[in-house]
Parts: C-alpha cells; sequence; structure tokens
C-alpha cells in the first residue's frame, strides 16, 4: 500500500510536468520559475533546519564510544572510536561519512533452536547505500557540466572514469547504473526485509521512487530520446539559470520538462523529510564530540540549580545514631539535660 | 507471573510468532494496542514515595495517587495531553540530541535486531527504530509541517492515552545500553529517546517503584538500599571481620573521615547482597594491601545513580552529593567502586552538572605516582584504572593459582563499554589475576549485550521479561561454558553483580558471577597473612 501510494505520487508528478508543459507558456514556469521556487526552497529550507537544530544547545557530552577510550599509557587507545582531540573527532566523521563505517559494523542475528542466537556481519545495506549515495554525488557532479561555461577540467576527468568501462554510443556512465540500481536495491530492501519493511513509511518509498523517476528521464534523455530534446537549448537554459538571465529558446521536449520538474520536487521535498540525514549525521552529538568529558569540562548553558539534600540535613535526622556508632559528626548532639526540659 | 519453565521459554523465544523468530505481523504496528497483564510492567511507584520527593526542592514528580497499569483509567492529571505536549516541546529546545534524532532516522533497520529486548520478546515495538517512532510519531504530527498536513499518512499520530500507555510499556522495556546507537549510521541513540520518554512519563505521574524508592532512599539516606549511617558502617565492618577471618589481616577502614586523602564511592549494593559483598571485600583487601589513605562516606554511600533513570533534575540532585561530601571532606579526589550505570554519570554528566570541581585535586596514584589526566578535570578515577595502574608497576604481589578453580569470562556493561570506552583496562586486570576467555566477538567490548535488567528493571515481577531479554548475554555466556568450560562470569558492575546472577541462575546455572576486585583480591599476596589452604571449587572469598 504505501509503496504504491509513493508510485501514485510520482505518476501524477510526471502527468503534471508532461502535460503542464504542453500549455503554451507554461515552459516559462516549469523551466524558470519552479527551479527558482525549489531552489529557494531548498536552500532556505536547509539552512532554516540547521538552524533549528544549532538553536537546541547540546547540554550533555553524549558520545558512544565504539573502542578504548584514552586513559593510561600501556592501554592502547582506539583514536577513530573514542576520539580524544578535534582531529580524531575530525576523521572518526569523515570515515563515517564518507565509508558509512557504522553501517559497514553491520550484524544479523538469528534466532535457532536451543535457544541459541547467531550474529553474522551483513553488509547489503552498506553496499546497497554505497553504490546508491556515491552514484548519486557523482551525477550530481556530472550536473555541473550543465551550469559551467567552460566545463571545469576536473568534471571531464571524472566523466572519464565514469564512463571506463564503456559499452556503447554514447558511453554509458557507471554511476547511472549505479543510481537505478541504487534505488531498487534499497526499495527492494524495504520490501523483502520483515522488519525493514514493518517499520517503513510512504516517506521511506517515496524518495526512492522519485529519485528513480529523476533517473530513468534522465537515462532516457541521454541514451534513447536523444533526438526529441535540444541539448544546446537545455545548455542555455541551466547556464542562464545560474546567471540570473534564463532564456528559453525553441521546443526544448517534455521529457526534459519531466525531469526537471521532479528534482525540483526533490529540492523542496528535501529540507522537510528524512533526506535531512545528510547534515544531520554531521551534527550527531553521539559521533561528533570527544571523549575527553572526565578531562575538560562540558559546559550546559541551561544547567538547573539544584542542590543536593544538604549534608547538615542528612545529620541533623540520624546525628544520635551517628554519634553512637562513632561516625564523626559537624555538630556534636545537644547535652541531654536540654532535650529532656523539651520534652517537658 | 511467575517465570516460565526453561524448555517452554527457549521453544517461545525461538518459535514465537514473533517478528523476530520470522513471523510477518499483519497488522500496522499503529493498530496494535499494548495490553498490560501481571509480568508485563513493572509496579508503579508508591504514591508516598512519589510524594516525598515531589517535595524535594529541585524536584518535581507530580500526580501521586494509587493506581495500576491494568486499570483502564490511569488518573492521569487535567491537560495531561498539553503537559506531555508542552514537555516535548521544552526537550526539544533543550536537547539538540532529541531534534535530531526525531528528524533523521532514514528506518533503514539497522538498529533492529540489535536489541536484546527485541530478540528476546520479538516484539516488533522493541526493535530500537519502533521505540523511537512511537515518539517520532506523535512529533511529526504536532511539530512538522507534514505530519500536520498529511497526517496518518507520513507516520504521523494524535497523542491520545493508548499512545501514553505504549510509551509506558515501552521506555521500560529498554535499559539505555545503547546498542543500537553503536550500529545507526547517524548515532542515533534510542537510550536518549527513552531518557525523554521517561521524563515525559513523570510529567503526569508515572513512574516505577523500583525505581523511585531507590531515588527516595538515596535522596535521604545516602544510599538506595536507605541503609542508615550506622546501618551501612556495620555492614562495611561485618566484611571487614569477614576479611580478617579469611585472611588473617584487618583492613583499617574509616567513615566521614576528614582529611583523608581519597574518598571511595561504590554502589552501596555492593556492601549489602552477595555476590557484590566479595567485591566490597576485595576493595577492603586492596587497600590494605597497597596502605591507601582514604575514606568511606555514608552520606555519600551510593555510587549508582538511580535519578538517571528518571530525569535529568533527579540525577543531577542525587550526583551532588559525592562532590559536596568531598569538598566538606577535604579529599584531594574520588575513587569510584565498580558500577555501570554510576560510570555513565560520572564520566559524561558529572562535572557538567554539578563542576567545576575545582575545590578537589587532579588525582594523582598515591602509591605510583601516575597521574591520571584522562580524570584531570573531573578528579574520578575508576577503580579498574586505579588498580591497572598499580599492577602495571608491580606494587601488588599476585599469587594467580589462587583463582586456579576459576575459569573466568568478561561482560562488559553498557555504560562503560559505549559511554566512556572503560574496555581494556579490566582485561589488563584479569590477564594478571585469573585464566580467562573472551566470550564470543559480537558480544562483547562496545558491541556487548546487556544484562536485560539495567535501568532499574531488575525488579521480581518482570523475570521472565529479564530472562527474554538477558538472553543474548546468557547465550554468549553459555557457549562459551560449553566451549571452555567458563565457571565465572566477572563484571565491573553492581547492577550485573545482582541480575547477572538471576540470568544464570536460570539459563546457565553452573556458571558464577564476580565482581574483577574480587578476583584481584582472591590474588593478592600480603605480609603478614594466614590465608588457610582453600578447596577446590570454594568461591575464595567466602569462607
Ligand atoms: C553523509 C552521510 C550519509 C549517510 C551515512 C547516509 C546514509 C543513508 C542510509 C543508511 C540510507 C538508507 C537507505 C534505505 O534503507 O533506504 C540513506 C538513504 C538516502 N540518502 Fe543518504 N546518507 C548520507 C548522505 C546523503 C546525502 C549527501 C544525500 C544527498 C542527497 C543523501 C540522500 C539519500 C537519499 C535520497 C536516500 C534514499 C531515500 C530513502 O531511502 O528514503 N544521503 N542514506
Ligand atoms: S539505524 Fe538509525 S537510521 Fe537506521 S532505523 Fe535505526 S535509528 Fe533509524
Ligand atoms: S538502548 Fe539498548 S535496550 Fe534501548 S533500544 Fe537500544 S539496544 Fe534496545
Amino acid at each position: 500500500m504505501k509503496y504504491a501510494f509513493s508510485f501514485l505520487a510520482v505518476i501524477a508528478l510526471i502527468l503534471i510536468a508532461w502535460l503542464g508543459s504542453q500549455i503554451p507558456g507554461m515552459p516559462y514556469l516549469f523551466g524558470i520559475a519552479l527551479p527558482y521556487l525549489a531552489m529557494m526552497i531548498f536552500l532556505g529550507g536547509f539552512v532554516y533546519r540547521v538552524v533549528q537544530w544549532g538553536k537546541s544547545p547540546v547540554p550533555f557530552s553524549i558520545q558512544t564510544t565504539c573502542g578504548q577510550g584514552k586513559s593510561l599509557d600501556f592501554i592502547k587507545h582506539d583514536r577513530l572510536e573514542a576520539p580524544d582531540t578535534t582531529a580524531e573527532v575530525v576523521a572518526r566523521m569523515f570515515l563515517e561519512i564518507v565509508t558509512f563505517r557504522s553501517l559497514f559494523r553491520n550484524t544479523k542475528s538469528e534466532l535457532h533452536d536451543g535457544p541459541k542466537i547467531t550474529y553474522e556481519s551483513s553488509k547489503w545495506l552498506w553496499l546497497f547505500a554505497i553504490i546508491f549515495h556515491y552514484s548519486f554525488l557523482m551525477v550530481v557532479i556530472r550536473h555541473m557540466r550543465l551550469f559551467l561555461d567552460p566545463v571545469p577540467f576536473w568534471i571531464a576527468w571524472l566523466e572519464f572514469g565514469d564512463g571506463l568501462f564503456q559499452v556503447g554510443a554514447p558511453t554509458w556512465y557507471m554511476t547511472d547504473i549505479g543510481l537505478l540500481a541504487g534505488c531498487v536495491l534499497l526499495f527492494s530492501r524495504r520490501l523483502i526485509t520483515r522488519h525493514v519493511r514493518f517499520i517503513s513509511l510512504v516517506n521511506d518509498y517515496f524518495p526512492l521512487v522519485l529519485i528513480f523517476a529523476i533517473a530513468v528521464t534522465g537515462i532516457l534523455m541521454r541514451y534513447f530520446l536523444r533526438t526529441e530534446i535540444d541539448i544546446v537549448n537545455i545548455k542555455q537554459l541551466a547556464v542562464g539559470l545560474v546567471t540570473f538571465s534564463p532564456v528559453i529558446g525553441t521546443e526544448i521536449g517534455a521529457i526534459f520538462y519531466i525531469h526537471l520538474f521532479l528534482v525540483c520536487v526533490l529540492l523542496a521535498y528535501f529540507p522537510f523529510s528524512k533526506l535531512m540525514h545528510f547534515a544531520g549525521v554531521f551534527m550527531s552529538p553521539t559521533r561528533n564530540m570527544k571523549n575527553n568529558t572526565r578531562a575538560v569540562r562540558h559546559v550546559n548553558p541551561w544547567n538547573p540549580k539544584i542542590i543536593p539534600h544538604s549534608y547538615g540535613g542528612y545529620e541533623d535526622e540520624f546525628r544520635e545514631f551517628m554519634v553512637d556508632s562513632g561516625i564523626p559528626v559537624e555538630k556534636e548532639l545537644p547535652p541531654k539535660k536540654d532535650e529532656e526540659k523539651d520534652e517537658e | 507471573m511467575s517465570v516460565p519453565k526453561l524448555e517452554q521459554l527457549s521453544q517461545s523465544v525461538v518459535q514465537g510468532p514473533s517478528l523476530a523468530a520470522g513471523a510477518i505481523p499483519t497488522r500496522d504496528w499503529m493498530d496494535i494496542p499494548v495490553k498490560f497483564t501481571p509480568g508485563s510492567y513493572a509496579y508503579v511507584a508508591k504514591k508516598d514515595k512519589v510524594e516525598y520527593l515531589n517535595s524535594q526542592s529541585g524536584l518535581s514528580f507530580p500526580n501521586a495517587r494509587e493506581w495500576s497499569p491494568e486499570d483502564d483509567d490511569w488518573k492521569l492529571p487535567e491537560g495531561w495531553k498539553e503537559i506531555i505536549l508542552k514537555g516535548l516541546q521544552e526537550r526539544l529546545g533543550k536537547f539538540r540530541s532529541l531534534k535530531i534524532f526525531m528528524d533523521c532516522c532514514v528506518r533503514c533497520g539497522a538498529c533492529a535486531d540489535k536489541c536484546h529486548f527485541f530478540l528476546g520478546t520479538g516484539d516488533p515495538k522493541n526493535m530500537p527504530v519502533l521505540r523511537a517512532e512511537l515518539l517520532r510519531s506523535v512529533y511529526r504530527n504536532d511539530f512538522t509541517l507534514g505530519g500536520k498536513i498529511l497526517g496518518r499518512m507520513v507516520g504521523a499520530r494524535e497523542m491520545t492515552v493508548s499512545v501514553l500507555k505504549e510509551w509506558f510499556m515501552y521506555s521500560y522495556q529498554c535499559t539505555e545500553c545503547r546498542r543500537c546507537s553503536i550500529f545507526c549510521p547517524y548515532g542515533i541513540d534510542t537510550a536518549e529517546i527513552t531518557m525523554m520518554l521517561r521524563e515525559l512519563l513523570h510529567l503526569v505521574g508515572i513512574g516505577i517503584n523500583w525505581i523511585l524508592e531507590p531515588v527516595s532512599n538515596s535522596n535521604r539516606t545516602g544510599n538506595h538500599m536507605g541503609l542508615q549511617p550506622h546501618t551501612f558502617k556495620d555492614n562495611v565492618e561485618f566484611l571487614v571481620e569477614d576479611v580478617e577471618s579469611l585472611t588473617g589481616v584487618k583492613p583499617d577502614i574509616s567513615f566521614n573521615r576528614k582529611g583523608a586523602e581519597i574518598l571511595f564511592i561504590t554502589p552501596s549494593a555492593d556492601v549489602f547482597a552477595e555476590p557484590g559483598l566479595y567485591t566490597a571485600m576485595g576493595y577492603l583487601l586492596l587497600f590494605e594491601a597497597i596502605g591507601l589513605d582514604y575514606t568511606w562516606s555514608t552520606y555519600a554511600s551510593e555510587g549508582g545513580n538511580f535519578g538517571l533513570f528518571t530525569n535529568n533534575e533527579a540525577m543531577k540532585k542525587l550526583n551532588a552529593k559525592m562532590y559536596a561530601e568531598a569538598e566538606r571532606l577535604g579529599v584531594k579526589y574520588i575513587i569510584g567502586g565498580e558500577c555501570g550505570h554510576m560510570w555513565r554519570v560520572v564520566h559524561q554528566y558529572m562535572e557538567t552538572m554539578n563542576g567545576p570541581a575545582d575545590f578537589l585535586e587532579k588525582p594523582v596514584s598515591p602509591i605510583t605516582g601516575t597521574v591520571f589526566e584522562n580524570a584531570a578535570s573531573s578528579k574520578m578515577v575508576h577503580i579498574s584504572e586505579f588498580t591497572a595502574d598499580l599492577i602495571k608497576h608491580g606494587k601488588l604481589k599476585f599469587d594467580k593459582s589462587r583463582n586456579s578453580h576459576i575459569k573466568a569470562t568478561f561482560h562488559d556493561s553498557c555504560n562503560p563499554a559505549r559511554a566512556m570506552g572503560l574496555i581494556d583496562e579490566p582485561r589488563y586486570i584479569l590477564d594478571h589475576v585469573v585464566d580467562w576467555v573472551e566470550m564470543p566477538e559480537n558480544t562483547i567490548r562496545e558491541q556487548t549485550f546487556c544484562c536485560g535488567s539495567g535501568t532499574g528493571l531488575n525488579t521480581d515481577e518482570i523475570m521472565e521479561l529479564r530472562m527474554r531479554a538477558g538472553l543474548p548475554r546468557a547465550n554468549a555466556v553459555k557457549y562459551v561454558h560449553e566451549k571452555h568450560g567458563v565457571n565465572m562470569l566477572s563484571c565491573v558492575c553492581a547492577i550485573d553483580r545482582a541480575t547477572l546472577t538471576s540470568l544464570n541462575d536460570y539459563w546457565t546455572p553452573e556458571v558464577g558471577v564476580c565482581g574483577v576486585t574480587e578476583l584481584v583480591a582472591n590474588a593478592i599476596v600480603q605480609e603478614d597473612e594466614t590465608r588457610g589452604e582453600l578447596e577446590e571449587g570454594l568461591r575464595t572469598m567466602v569462607f
């Protein structure tokens, strides 16, 4: 149901763009107005979310240590897993972000008769996520060639590398296939792994379908419907968009508007969705803090003023017992006589 | 409420039907209401305990009353829903972790089968991600645009009484062990979510007695057992006598002594009940062997902090006694005994809450001269750090053969492992005092499995739950018992000493439980001692 709904939503979006862009005048909406709007929502929303997170303080240093902390000289410190300095934290975060180290650790547990529980390494999610994210990253970078004139040399290099395993002409990029495969694999995993299926929401299927559709329309344009679109006009529009002087030349092709519209939807959707994990991973206190809390005091800006049940109050309650059993006290017991008088 | 027979439970865990055991749920989790039956929940806090706590400055534990989770009517206060939502809003503003954890989960499920409660109960709502969704769904509904517009379609739902009941059920089926956090690509720590849920529940008067009674005891008498000063002293003195009759050496001890160099604080359970007693005897013997100038305190006689399991205010109030007492007695620094969650508080919260500890001195071992740079600011040293350093400098003389009737393994307690990185110090110590082996690799160090009864859940009425949740740990113990003949599970945690004992009694009765310092003290050779020859298989601290 939930995944079916995601498909429906994406199909509806495609129809909107397809039919919409056929109406005279509408290319300006789909080609210029919506991209600007989407970009504004994306940038504004992204900054807003990050600022909102930043506004809440980090009252306690709650790093999770995944290895030996810094301790005595002869105990080997695991500098990546329990970082003690800023440089070590940066290294931990860097590897987390470029290699998905935590996912690499993943295991699969199984219950067997006995009962016996087994754990085995399970790197599928890691693999799928790596394929997906790196392909996505490369595709985004390659798109820069549309917006930049002249095209920087390093983009050409990346393209060359990406197309190294040449199949057919025009060259198929590995990352195009990777992006499609990544979406399909992650999507299938969601459907097939029973506990993941149980927790999945529309918001989990939708972005995958959306990105899949973006990739498909992109691939169609590049490899199959080359003649339907006018790449020179597209480049002109793209450069125009980034230089704030957009022009729409002659007929560009509906497939392009569909592609672009879906990208706009992704951009606008991004800041309000779980896709914000991109920014969140950098700010997660369990990972980006140092494990040096006993060596350097962490300050809580809202530290409430709370004092313990005082020693004085404690001694007042138990003084007699304390004196009787020879525990030192601050105030001696009052002389017996007074006490008797009080009672009279 | 009695615990099922071993065979019965063993079957039920594997065959379910449950998600963990392979069954596929047919209904959306939001449509499955919770049902409270005897054994599925811990007894709720007694009215007088809640009233007492609520009367203490800085604390708020409202809505004291008689009630039971099995009742339909939980006697919630007027406007409870607004209280909860306001409480949530306030916490979103106070804890960045909460905001980020609410927003960033991609429901990838990497954390799902990492939780011992999920593995043992098979209940999908015990998957960390779903435990968090219990709160996240309400967050979406009231604090996000998408949730406000699209509602249930995007996983949002309104805060209702049945949601509240669900929170109670599942925030007390999480031991805040943080194992899930290790595997999450964003480090999402479901323990933080559980803490928030419990804080929110306390706002409307929902809490359990096994936690709130210890909190009130700790506040009043200084320790969670409720031992008054003279009783606490008596208990330790009994242990001194035991040590003397066992070894011929009488440890010199003092209480609340001003001018001592070091204040020693350990969980009070260690001076109260087996097998923790032996660890406490171990401390006495160890400190005597090196002639340490230290004092016990009856006012700060609890290392453990049950406040951690309620809200950050109670945690702070209880913890504040440690520094207050260290300052009053004029000691140089504090040594803390073996305890898991105590060290979470000491390592990650104490100085932030109750520091700066500028009235104390940077800890230096009086025996070896080692400066504990890693505790330079908070001025509290872990007993394993202290002991490992003594061993490294050859200050302790051991006869390892005294532990030769023991084949040990080591249980990393959740908090020292995942909230502190205290992993190799106890191992270094064990290497010197006992023959021991590791449990399987996915169940130790940072991947260690909880005893299943932490965070104040070691209460008898939920024994079946505890045995289920402890299964992953017990299973690893059983494995090394069968493979290597392990007969002793050592640990550095007082709660563990109590809970693992019940756990082993159930799953692997052949394996005992002990503290690392107990093994140290067993092996220590001292001048003037007159230890008898010990019979094979006898616990050496027992005479
Ligand atoms: C930097 C560290 C990042 C990590 C560790 C990370 C990790 C993950 C993981 C584990 C998934 C879940 C896959 C699934 O089960 O569906 C995911 C999904 C996804 N991520 Fe990332 N990600 C990162 C950065 C990014 C960035 C920079 C983007 C930029 C667009 C991004 C976009 C996505 C998208 C579109 C999905 C799939 C949609 C979905 O499953 O909902 N991620 N990511
Ligand atoms: S591992 Fe993290 S992101 Fe994945 S489902 Fe669990 S909490 Fe969410
Ligand atoms: S903190 Fe531990 S008990 Fe709680 S959800 Fe995570 S793994 Fe389970």
